[in-house]
C-alpha cells in the first residue's frame, strides 16, 4: 500500500487540511508564484464517460445521448474558450460503430481541438480498430505552453485474456463491460507502452510539469470493480522522477484524489450516470484501499436525473491541474494541489465540519 | 324511505355546518381548502388598513409615465389576475413585454417573483414593473413618492397604517402595502380540493380521477407541480428547461449567454435586459443566476386557475391546455421531432400518453379551478 496517507494519522491530516482551508479558498496563487509564470497559465475542459448505448436501429438511450449533449454545448460556452477539450474514454457502452459513431456526431460539435483517452467500453469488441479510424492513436503525448501532456491505454490485459478466452467478440466485450465479474480481467497499461512512455519521458526534462490523461486509475483502489491498474506501481515509477506529475483518470464517475508519493491523482465526472463509492459496497471493503483524503460527493437527489454526473475545467497554473467540477442540481467543487499540505485538497469541503451532510437514504 | 331521508336530512345538515365552518375559516384569516397558512414575513404584518391601501396602490395609473397603466392593467381581477388572452403583457404606449403576465393569485405562496426567479418576495417584486421601459415606464421612483407624500387620501392612509408622512414614506411603505394586499388574493377551494382534501367523492368526474392518477404517474406531472398530503400549491419552487423558448433561439444560445458571462448584470439590468428582448428573455433563470444548470430554465409555474388564465408557458406560446400537454408527452418539443434543445433538464422526456389520456389530464386542470374564478372570461370561452 502506497497511499500516503496511511503513514499519517488521520486525525492530524483532517487537522491541517481543515486549517489550510478554513485559512483561505484553494491557494490557486502560491501555486503559480512557487512554480509558474502567471501568462503561461491556461485552462481545458474536461468530459468523460458518455457511455453511448445503442438500442435498434436510430434509437439510443436518449438520457446518455441528453448527458453528452449537455457537457458539449456548455464546453462550447466557456468565456474564455478552453485551449483544449479532452474526452476520457468510455464514449460507448459495447464498443459498436453505430455508437462510437453517433457519439463522434456528438463530440464534433465542440469548438475546440478534441484529444481522446480509449476506455474499455470502447476497446473490447474490435480491440479499438474503428475507435483509432475515428480518434487516431491509442497512446500518444503532446506539449502545450510548458506542460507535457501523455495519454495512455490504460485499459489493455493480458493477451490470454483477450485473444484465447472468448469465443465471440461481443462475448468479450460484454464481459469486460460489468462489474463485479469474475470473468473480468484486470487493466494494465503493459509492458510495451511502459516502453514508449519511458521512452518519450526520457526527452523531457524533470522540472517540466507533468500530466497523465489514463481511462482507469494508474492506482489500486478495489479490483473488482477495476478501480485499478495492475502495472500501476511501474508506470509511477516512470513518472515519479519529475517534480510534479498528476495523473487525470475517468472510469469511477466520482469524485476521488490521492497523492502518492509526489504523484497527485485526480478523477473527472462522467456525463452518463454516478457510481457508487466502492466504500458503500459491502464485499469491498476487505480489500479496499480507497484515498482517505477525498471527500466524497454528497448522495444524488433522486429527484435530478442528472445529479452526481457533470464535466470539469482544469486551470493550469504551473503545471499542476486544478479540477472544477460543473455538476448538476448540486454544489460545483474544486479540487487541487495544495502545496503547503502536499497533497490535493478540497477548496470548500476538506474540512469535516464544512462538508455538505449526505442525505438520509430510507 | 323515511329513515333514508332523515339520514340525507343529517348529511345535508352536517354538510352545511362543514361549509360554514369553512367559510368562517377563511373570513378568519384561515387558508382556504387546499392551501397551507400564507406566508407573512414578520416585518411586514397584515392588516385591514394596509391592505386597503395596497389594493388601492395596485390599481393607480398615476404610477405610469402615461398615466395609463396601473399593476392591475395585466393583473385583472376580472381575468384572474392576468392580461388573458393577451400572450404577452402590454405596457406604456402598447409596448409588449417577452412574457406572460403570471397570475397573482396564490403568489404568496412562492418563494421566488417573476418567472426567473430574480426577485426574492412580493416586497420587492412591486419596485420592478414601475421602471420598466415596456411595462410603466417610469424613470425612477420619485413621480410615486410624490403622490403618496402629496395626495390626502394617501397621506392618511399612510399615517394610519405605517405612521409616516411626507419625505418618511418611503418605497419601502408603498411595497409593503401592495405586497399585503397581494398576500390576500388567494385562492382554493376547487373541485379538485374538495375532491382529494375534502374526501368529497363526486367533485371529480371519472375523467378528471383518472386525469389525477395519470398526473402522479405516468405524465410524471406531480415531480415540479407538486401536491402533498394536506395541501397543493401545485409547484416545487424550483427553474426548469421544458423546452420552451429556447427551442427557437437556439444558434443564438452561445452569443447571447456570453454576454452574462463576460460580467455580472445587476437584477435591474436584468429586468430591462429580459423583458425588452425576446431572445434574451429566452436565456431565462441563467440571466440571473450565470448557472449552466439555468439555461432556458423558468420557475415552475401553479396549476391552479389554469383554465382560466390562458395562454401558456413564460412566453404565452401555447394556446391551450391540451397544447401544453401535447408539448410535455414530446418530450420537450412542441412540434415531435423538432430539435431537442441542448440544455433540456433531466426529466423531461417523451411520456407516449394517448390522445385519451391527454384529454384526461386536460379535464383535471378544469378541476382546479377556484369558484370565485370560475367566471373569469377564458373559462367561459372554454366552457363554450
Amino acid at each position: 500500500m502506497t497511499d500516503r496517507m496511511s503513514s499519517v494519522d488521520r486525525r492530524s491530516f483532517l487537522k491541517t487540511a481543515g486549517a489550510a482551508a478554513a485559512a483561505t479558498t484553494l491557494p490557486i496563487s502560491l501555486v503559480e508564484l512557487a512554480f509558474a509564470d502567471p501568462a503561461q497559465n491556461f485552462t481545458f475542459a474536461y468530459i468523460s464517460d458518455a457511455h453511448i448505448q445503442h438500442i435498434a436501429g436510430t434509437r439510443f438511450v436518449r438520457n446518455w445521448d441528453r448527458g453528452l449533449i449537455r457537457a458539449v454545448a456548455e464546453t462550447n460556452l466557456l468565456t474564455p474558450a478552453p485551449d483544449f477539450v479532452m474526452f476520457g474514454g468510455d464514449l460507448a457502452q459495447l464498443g459498436t460503430k453505430a455508437e462510437l459513431d453517433h457519439g463522434a456526431e456528438m463530440l464534433s460539435k465542440l469548438n475546440a481541438k478534441l484529444y481522446c483517452v480509449m476506455g474499455e467500453h470502447d476497446y473490447y469488441l474490435d480491440l479499438g480498430e474503428y475507435w483509432s479510424k475515428l480518434f487516431g492513436p491509442q497512446h500518444y503525448s503532446f506539449d502545450h505552453k510548458g506542460v507535457h501532456f501523455v495519454v495512455l491505454n490504460s485499459i489493455l490485459t493480458t493477451d490470454d485474456w483477450t485473444y484465447k478466452r472468448w469465443p465471440t467478440a461481443e462475448q468479450r466485450m460484454l464481459e469486460m463491460a460489468g462489474l463485479d465479474n469474475p470473468n473480468g480481467s484486470p487493466f494494465m497499461v503493459g509492458e510495451k507502452q511502459r516502453a514508449w512512455l519511458a521512452g518519450d519521458l526520457a526527452k523531457v526534462g524533470k522540472d517540466t510539469p507533468v500530466v497523465v490523461f489514463s481511462h482507469s486509475p494508474i492506482q489500486k483502489i478495489y479490483k473488482g470493480w477495476n478501480f485499478w491498474t495492475d502495472d500501476a506501481e511501474q508506470v509511477q515509477a516512470l513518472l515519479k522522477p519529475f517534480k510534479t506529475p498528476t495523473v487525470v483518470y475517468g472510469h469511477v464517475h466520482q469524485i476521488q484524489y490521492n497523492q502518492i508519493d509526489n504523484i497527485t491523482f485526480h478523477s473527472v465526472m462522467a456525463t452518463a450516470w454516478p457510481w457508487p463509492y466502492p466504500e458503500s459496497y459491502a464485499q469491498a471493503k476487505a480489500e479496499l484501499n480507497f484515498p482517505k483524503m477525498t471527500v466524497p460527493m454528497n448522495r444524488a437527489d433522486p429527484f435530478f436525473e442528472r445529479d452526481a454526473t457533470g464535466w470539469q475545467t482544469m486551470d493550469v497554473a504551473g503545471g499542476r491541474p486544478t479540477l472544477k467540477y460543473n455538476l448538476y442540481n448540486n454544489t460545483n467543487r474544486v479540487v487541487g494541489f495544495d502545496p503547503r499540505i502536499g497533497m490535493p485538497a478540497d477548496s470548500a469541503y476538506q474540512d469535516p465540519a464544512k462538508r455538505i451532510p449526505p442525505q438520509t437514504h430510507y | 324511505m323515511r329513515i333514508e331521508r332523515k339520514a340525507a336530512v343529517v348529511v345535508l345538515a352536517a354538510l352545511i355546518a362543514a361549509l360554514s365552518a369553512l367559510a368562517a375559516d377563511t373570513a378568519g384569516g384561515g387558508p382556504p381548502l387546499g392551501l397551507p397558512p400564507v406566508p407573512v414575513p414578520a416585518h411586514n404584518p397584515q392588516s385591514e388598513a394596509k391592505v386597503a391601501l395596497g389594493k388601492k396602490l395596485f390599481h393607480d395609473k398615476r404610477f405610469s409615465s402615461t398615466g395609463e397603466v396601473a399593476c392591475a392593467n395585466c393583473h385583472d381581477a376580472t381575468k384572474a389576475f392576468t392580461d388573458s388572452p393577451l400572450a404577452v403583457s402590454e405596457g406604456i404606449r402598447k409596448l409588449n413585454g417577452t412574457r406572460n403576465a403570471p397570475t397573482v393569485i396564490n403568489a404568496a405562496y412562492m418563494k421566488t417573483q417573476f418567472w426567473d426567479g430574480r426577485s426574492p418576495d412580493l416586497e420587492d417584486q412591486a419596485l420592478h414593473p414601475f421602471l420598466n421601459p415596456v411595462e410603466m415606464g417610469l424613470k425612477n421612483h420619485d413621480p410615486i413618492l410624490k403622490i403618496v407624500r402629496k395626495d390626502k387620501d394617501y397621506a392618511k392612509a399612510f399615517q394610519d397604517v405605517f405612521g409616516k408622512s411626507g419625505d418618511a414614506i418611503t418605497m419601502t411603505e408603498v411595497t409593503r402595502a401592495i405586497a399585503a394586499f397581494e398576500r390576500t388574493i388567494v385562492a382554493g377551494n376547487s373541485p379538485f380540493d374538495r375532491w382529494y382534501f375534502g374526501g368529497e367523492p363526486t367533485a371529480l368526474n371519472e375523467s378528471q380521477k383518472r386525469g389525477f392518477d395519470l398526473f402522479v404517474n405516468k405524465g410524471r406531472c406531480v415531480s415540479c407541480h407538486r401536491v402533498e398530503q394536506t395541501q397543493a400549491v401545485f409547484t416545487d419552487g424550483r427553474f426548469h428547461n421544458v423546452g420552451v423558448g429556447i427551442n427557437a433561439i437556439q444558434g443564438d444560445v452561445p452569443g447571447l449567454a456570453k454576454e452574462f458571462l463576460k460580467a455580472q448584470a445587476t437584477l435591474a439590468e436584468v429586468d430591462v435586459k429580459v423583458l425588452g428582448d425576446k431572445r434574451t428573455s429566452e436565456l431565462g433563470r441563467f440571466a440571473v443566476s450565470r448557472g449552466f444548470d439555468d439555461l432556458g430554465s423558468f420557475k415552475t409555474p401553479t396549476l391552479r386557475n389554469i383554465a382560466v388564465t390562458a395562454p401558456y408557458m413564460h412566453d404565452g406560446s401555447l394556446k391551450t391546455l391540451r397544447e401544453v400537454i401535447v408539448h410535455y408527452n414530446n418530450g420537450g418539443v412542441t412540434k415531435e421531432g423538432d430539435r431537442v434543445n441542448d440544455f433540456l433538464s433531466g426529466g423531461i422526456r417523451p411520456l407516449n400518453l394517448t390522445d385519451a389520456e391527454i384529454d384526461d389530464l386536460v379535464a383535471l386542470m378544469e378541476a382546479l379551478t377556484s369558484p370565485e374564478f370560475a367566471a373569469a372570461p377564458a373559462a367561459a370561452a372554454a366552457a363554450k
